[in-house]
């Protein structure tokens, strides 16, 4: 089992998904430059988050473009495994791979802070081993995360059961008040129709050890190293 | 030939920053101001050789696929109409 962690002008969080992978999950992980048009022999690909061309145009716009992109949609085409962070979660959006886009934050300020999002979906195989409704504590750190589709989308993640993580309250209660961001039905992270790929503004791997104020983020890197592990098996 | 794209968000979608700038001249005391929206404006020096019209589909393909996000966004494109023949 393989990882890759793309890192683009401008990403920031690439060692924190790279140090997460290697010493957390103990597993072989990669820096695969952006400028590459081809990806090697990975499992499971890493978009960090982080500002990628300084978010000109709009964040994650530009990143779009880069060669390595191309090679990341044939990858997810084929069932590869692909988790966006954050800017990740922005260029995901920004490429079509997930839909809708992520827009100013409501409040105008970049928010840094720890957040509850709730697991809304435990069939990917990135949150297969929370339990449904688990409450997570995970930091964000966005000023574009206020998540926006049209009704039509909205209405299809919902039928697909494909928002995977909504912002919540402590106890686990969807309200406006515990939606940092204005993200529309509170969603912090959808996944696409076949489930490889997940989309998501909260940062996982800055969540992974007790020493960082949460390790809630470390299930979502064991259930793919799961799912990973019984497919090399298998 | 210099052409012009704007892209704004789109009537449905939510504006802070918009907002946030009509309430500071709102604060200021301008009067009779509604909304005001904030977009983005970009200029593109065209090479002569293009037409008008090549021109127009070129910058209606650039805005939809690069410079709007047609999820949020619309757009409109400013070509000059053809100087006459010199």
């Amino acid at each position: 089992m393989k990882f890759g962690v793309v890192v683009f002008p401008g990403s920031n969080c690439d060692h924190d998904a790279y140090h997460v992978i290697s010493k957390v999950l103990g597993q072989p992980v990669d820096f695969i430059w952006h400028g590459q048009a081809t990806l090697g022999e990975y499992d499971a690909v890493i978009l960090p988050g982080g500002f990628s061309y300084g978010d000109y145009l709009r964040a994650g716009a530009l990143a779009r473009f880069s060669p390595i992109m191309g090679a990341v949609r044939e990858f997810a085409a084929r069932g590869g495994f692909v988790l966006g962070i954050c800017n990740g979660f922005q260029i995901l959006c920004e490429s079509g791979l997930l839909p809708g886009a992520l827009m100013r934050n409501r409040g105008r300020r970049f928010l840094c802070q720890f957040v509850h999002v709730r697991v809304e979906a435990t069939d990917t195989p990135f949150t297969h081993l929370y339990r449904g409704g688990q409450v997570l504590y995970l930091p964000i750190a966005h000023g574009e995360g206020n998540y926006y589709c049209d009704p039509e989308t909205l209405a299809e993640l919902r039928n697909e059961r494909r928002i995977v993580f909504r912002y919540c309250d402590a106890e686990g209660n969807v309200t406006e008040a515990a939606n940092p961001n204005g993200s529309l039905d509170n969603i912090a992270g959808i996944c696409n129709r076949e489930r490889n790929v997940l989309g998501m503004m909260p940062h996982p791997e800055r969540a992974s050890e007790e020493i960082l104020g949460s390790s809630d983020g470390r299930l979502l890197f064991h259930s793919l190293a799961l799912v990973l592990a019984a497919m090399t098996r298998g | 030939m210099k052409a012009t794209v704007h892209v704004t968000l789109k009537r449905s979608v939510l504006d802070p920053q918009g907002q946030a700038i009509h309430h500071a001249v709102r604060t200021l005391g301008y009067e009779g101001i509604r909304e005001i929206r904030q977009g983005k404006y970009f200029e593109i020096e065209l090479e002569d050789a293009i037409s008008p019209e090549r021109a127009r589909a070129l910058l209606e393909q650039l805005a939809r696929d690069v410079l709007a996000n047609p999820v949020l966004e619309e757009y409109w494109v400013e070509v000059p109409v053809q100087e006459e023949e010199r």
